[in-house]
């Protein structure tokens, strides 16, 4: 990856953004585009801890490449440029030396469409911990029961975790790939669309461990729809074609929007 | 001409012509059956040839050609994999990488003799291997170099870009996203490439006319400097470098290396099905 760091948006001094401390994740004067094609403008945003952010906004806005700058998943992509900082407990993770891997376990991911590895349920849940090097068995098992209840699954797979993670139903393999990540007890969760594939009931489902998950969990979720974006936001961010439009605690972003574009896009005028 | 004729025409026509494309591969393997079968006996397989070549087994030609074969195997596969998983995980899209694509297609497309020629310079002489199974097994490994990397590069490159992201997104390192996660998915797609190579390896008689092959030689390799016998050069031998030879001779050697060849065909496809069977996914 191509990396410009524009010296107007160089290192500042801490003291100048005073919210860092209560802020989990701090992104700031973002730019970033593919083979010149730009899909993030100049974006500053902070994402509170224990709490669900959302990015909503429609296709094209950015939101994705934004949620996949924060544990670099996009190193894995060439011919990109990039300008701004992305501050994780106040520490710049684009800096040099970052060590990506032990990020990314601290910056889980789940993604739109499901995608089981290959192996079993067990396998897929403790592949994470398998590469960063855990053996110990009743560890292990521990970490197996706790992450797949959290996802809101356990009951249902309990009986078939030797059986091949494909078998399981869509709505399933989704929140067997939540599972997946919340076993590397990551800080922060990212959600791209996690619901996009799924029936009402299995929403739901996912809905109500996202709920219980942001107790002890950042998580930032790019919803499937603007009532799912209503539904679960703590904050709610608003982007269109790269820009962040409108930024606010709460849910008045859906009620009472300061933005005529954001207005226009929840109540359907387009989107 | 109402489309029904055409469609019946085009039908015909199509199977007429699947049907020219089998008659001669009926035509050889019938032949050879037919005049070979007779000569084929636990003597022929198993005991030294005599009097000549004209009688006695085929013995040293049938292991050389399995040495061989596993030599080649042993320096491929390694080389080849990894060169491919090279191309397909790591290399950037430089023109130095297109030059390497480039290079290997064409690699494929040099004439056997060429390698023959080139093994005899680089393994017998320069490096002075002398003509050795050592030095016809590399002469092999190259000749088949680039049919493996084709297919396992392309194998690879068939398993979708999102299982690397998930694998990275859990924390795991390039190498263990291709070793966990891309390679158990590729793995029928390589053998598969794999096979094809040692095939066409195993059945070459103009790598190995320089750099390994035996005339005549009636006892068994001791070492890999050795020289040995195998059965495409001792076909080749028999059929018109001896007078007198008896035909049913031919026709059992013939026999001999297409069933070894059909038959590590048919070992290769059941290990691939294997592979396919036990994806789990």
């Amino acid at each position: 990856m191509i990396r410009l760091v524009d010296s107007r948006f160089g290192i500042r001094p801490h003291s100048e953004s005073t919210n860092v401390a209560e802020s989990k994740i701090r992104i700031e004067n973002i730019s970033y585009a593919y083979d010149g094609k730009p899909a993030l403008r100049n974006v500053t945003l902070d994402v509170p801890a224990n709490a669900i952010t959302v990015f909503f906004g429609p296709a094209g806005g950015g939101k994705t490449t934004l949620l996949r700058l924060i544990n670099r998943l996009n190193d894995l992509l060439e011919g990109t440029q990039m300008s701004g900082r992305i501050l994780l407990d106040g520490q710049d993770i684009y800096i040099p030396d970052t060590d990506v891997t032990s990020l990314r376990r601290r910056v889980g991911m789940v993604f739109a469409l499901p995608l089981p590895l290959p192996g079993t349920v067990r396998e897929n849940v403790l592949y994470g911990l398998k590469l960063a090097g855990l053996r110990d068995r009743n560890h292990l098992d521990g970490i197996l029961l706790r992450s797949l209840n959290q996802a809101a699954l356990w009951d249902e797979v309990k009986d078939r975790l030797d059986d091949p993670a494909r078998a399981l139903s869509g709505g399933q393999q989704q929140r067997l790939c939540i599972a997946r990540s919340l076993a590397l007890e990551p800080e922060i969760l990212l959600l791209d669309e996690p619901t996009s594939g799924l029936d009402p009931i299995s929403t739901g489902k996912v809905e109500a461990s996202l709920f219980e998950l942001k107790q002890n969990y950042t998580i930032v979720i790019v919803p499937h729809s603007v009532q799912q974006a209503a539904r679960l936001a703590d904050y709610a961010a608003f982007f269109l074609m790269g820009e962040l439009i409108e930024h606010q605690p709460g849910r008045d972003i859906f009620t009472n929007p300061r933005n005529q574009r954001t207005e226009d896009y929840v109540t359907g005028r387009f989107g | 001409m109402n489309r029904y004729l055409v469609q019946r025409l085009g039908f015909v026509l199509l199977g007429l012509t699947a049907l020219v494309v089998v008659i001669p591969i009926l035509l050889v393997v019938g032949t050879i059956v037919v005049r070979g079968i007779t000569a084929i006996s636990w003597e022929f397989l198993t005991a030294m040839p005599r009097d000549g070549m004209k009688a006695g087994g085929i013995f040293p030609a049938i292991v050389g050609t399995l040495l061989l074969t596993l030599g080649t195997a042993l320096a491929a596969i390694p080389v080849g994999v990894g060169g491919a998983i090279y191309l397909s995980e790591y290399a950037r899209d430089a023109w130095l990488t297109r030059a390497i694509r480039l290079a290997i297609i064409n690699l494929a497309g040099i004439p056997s003799v060429v390698y023959g020629l080139f093994g005899l310079g680089l393994f017998v002489l320069f490096l002075q291997f002398g003509t050795s199974i050592l030095a016809g097994s590399l002469t092999l490994a190259i000749m088949t170099l680039p049919i493996i990397i084709s297919a396992a590069e392309e194998a690879l490159r068939a398993v979708p870009t999102e299982f690397r992201t998930v694998s990275a997104s859990l924390g795991g390192t390039r190498w263990q996203g291709i070793r966990n996660v891309v390679l158990p998915q590729a793995l029928p797609g390589i053998i598969t490439g794999v096979i094809l190579g040692l095939l066409r390896a195993a059945g070459e008689t103009a790598p190995i006319l320089f750099t390994v092959a035996a005339f005549f030689l009636p006892r068994l390799p001791q070492s890999p400097f050795d020289q040995t016998m195998a059965l495409p050069y001792h076909l080749y031998v028999i059929s018109t470098q001896v007078p007198g030879m008896p035909l049913k001779i031919q026709y059992g050697t013939a026999l001999v290396l297409l069933v070894l060849v059909l038959s590590m065909n048919v070992i290769a496809t059941m290990i691939r099905s294997y592979f396919r069977r036990r994806r789990q996914w």
